[in-house]
């Protein structure tokens, strides 16, 4: 009979019960020759435009770890509720997991509710969340939506804090991303103007900074639809390498013509199978 | 048990890290920089503020509207850590509302101010916040509250708060005169706000003002090229 167990409520703050360990082990793992992994960080650009019917979202695609690319196509844009979206940038463990916990507060909340979740309210869990963690957690967002109230996008900040803002852009690329949105933004755009204009962003991210690279996602939110477009733009697109002699295409086919290897011989045997014996065992269904 | 942070393990490099110019997010606290201020009158308050909000040298927000209501008639300036005062102003927005709503009366600006110096006070090693609250009730009129770092409290007819503040005590002193109107309030906090903005790097943007008394509200916005300018040679 399975008995059901309460998880003990977090105390308040920070727990630092694993630090130790942390150390002792990673400390241990030095004295063996190895290091631990770093912790993957997003670099990043991400951004969010407010437009005449709702909010659009973009990231770029490249997850690094030191100096090193991690990952060429990883997805930055998170999902919150069907009307609410959230792009991620710092250390990618943390933008993930707390887009997922709060996530999973809000659909619980909702249906607590019987509404559809509101942006405002997703902003207060973040924020919550954050400030409580002190800075620890390394999420930086960009959470945009559109609800009963209209569109609304808010940057919020590792340390807890947030901005209400008609465009908003975080991430190491964010310098170049804003640039681009302090010359060009005007209040009410339509659709194709605001998906062009964050998709510049995101490329001078892109072609800028460093930590950024690979494709443009964008996430398109307005009242009762959600163009989730992945990759919208593929920015870099890896060469195809040819075969000088030949002007073959030599990247990733890897079959042989039939005909490579020459047939001398052919001899064809039909095996004839007679039956030996049959047994049946009954399975037992009770 | 609790350990200092310093003994938790650092993990990865940063790609741009030699750049200041670039926010690192983790490390670079976001800040309000700060110019505040708020003046008593007879019948209300004015509060001012800048709008600037930076992470290091990189401008994060330049439109922060850094005057938060606290309640109908009571507002709080914020300077300092933008997400420790942006959680300390919800905390105490909920408490006031919470009081109000047993007292079934409006609450009185020295509530307001007590509830945050409470907070300010018993967090003061963890929290960067300096705040004025301001507002009005039928008690005692216009008032304005100092809660700097630290959760001092102490009621002020004029008060300045931020890294701005330095550049204008000498100006608040010798322009501010007990017995001034509404209309002189609004120009004196608008002429301390722009000169603060010239001087302090973590201030600028536009100049948000607002009054309260017993009538309501009244906000306003002075946009850059509307301020009043000061010859500087």
């Amino acid at each position: 009979m399975a008995t059901l167990t309460m998880s003990r409520a977090p105390l308040g703050g920070f727990s630092f019960e694993n630090c130790k360990r942390n150390a002792v082990l990673e400390s241990e793992a030095s004295k063996l020759g190895c290091s631990f992994p770093a912790a993957r960080k997003t670099g990043t650009t991400i951004c969010g435009v407010v437009f005449k019917d709702g909010v659009v979202l973009g990231a770029d695609t490249r997850a690094t770890e030191g100096m090193v690319v991690a990952d060429k196509n990883c997805s930055k844009i998170h999902y919150i509720s069907p009307n609410i979206y959230c792009c991620g940038a710092g250390t990618a463990a943390d933008t993930e997991m707390t887009t997922q916990i709060i996530s999973s507060n809000l659909e619980l909340h909702g249906l607590s509710t019987g509404r559809t979740p509101r942006v405002v309210t997703a902003n207060r869990m973040l924020k919550q969340m954050l400030f409580r963690y002190q800075g620890y957690i390394g999420a930086a967002l960009v959470l945009g939506g559109v609800d009963c109230n209209g569109p609304h996008l808010y940057s919020i900040y590792p340390h807890g804090s947030t901005d209400k803002l008609p465009y908003v852009t975080m991430g190491s690329g964010s310098l170049a991303a804003m640039a681009v949105f302090e010359d060009r933004y005007k209040p009410n755009m339509e659709e194709e103007d605001a998906k062009q204009l964050v998709r510049d962003a995101i490329a001078a991210g892109i072609f800028n900074d460093l930590g950024s690279g690979s494709n443009i996602d964008l996430c398109v939110i307005t009242k009762g639809n959600v163009d989730y477009l992945r990759p919208h733009d593929e920015a870099n697109k890896k060469g195809v390498r040819l075969n000088e002699l030949e002007t073959v295409q030599l990247t990733g086919d890897y079959k042989y013509k039939r005909g490579t290897t020459a047939v001398l011989t052919k001899a064809v045997t039909p095996l004839d199978l007679e039956l030996v014996a049959e047994s049946v065992q009954t399975m037992d269904t009770s | 048990m609790a350990l200092a942070p310093p003994l938790m393990p650092v993990f990865g490099r940063k790609i741009s890290s030699k750049n200041d110019m670039v926010p690192n997010w983790s490390s670079q606290e976001v800040s309000t920089g700060t110019t505040i201020m708020a003046v008593e009158y007879d019948g209300g308050v004015v509060i001012g503020a800048d709008s600037r909000t930076t992470t290091g040298a990189y401008i994060a927000n330049r439109v922060t509207d850094k005057l938060t209501p606290i309640h109908d008639r009571i507002f709080c300036c914020r300077s300092g850590s933008a997400a420790d005062t942006q959680a300390i102003a919800d905390v105490v927005t909920y408490q006031l509302g919470f009081h109000s709503i047993e007292l079934d009366e409006p609450p009185l600006v020295e509530t307001a101010a007590n509830l945050f110096r409470a907070s300010c006070y018993r967090y003061r090693e963890e929290l960067t916040a300096g705040i004025l609250v301001a507002g009005w009730d039928r008690r005692k009129g216009g008032q304005v509250y100092s809660v700097p770092v630290g959760g001092m409290l102490v009621r002020q007819p004029v008060s300045v708060g931020g890294s701005g503040s330095s550049y204008v005590y000498g100006f608040m002193d010798s322009n501010y005169k007990p017995g001034l109107s509404k209309d002189q309030c609004l120009e004196l906090a608008a002429a301390a706000l722009s000169l603060a903005m010239e001087r302090d790097g973590s201030s600028g943007g536009v100049v948000r003002l607002a009054t309260i008394s017993e009538e309501g509200v009244e906000r306003r916005v002075i946009l850059g090229n509307q301020l009043p300018k000061f010859s500087t040679h």
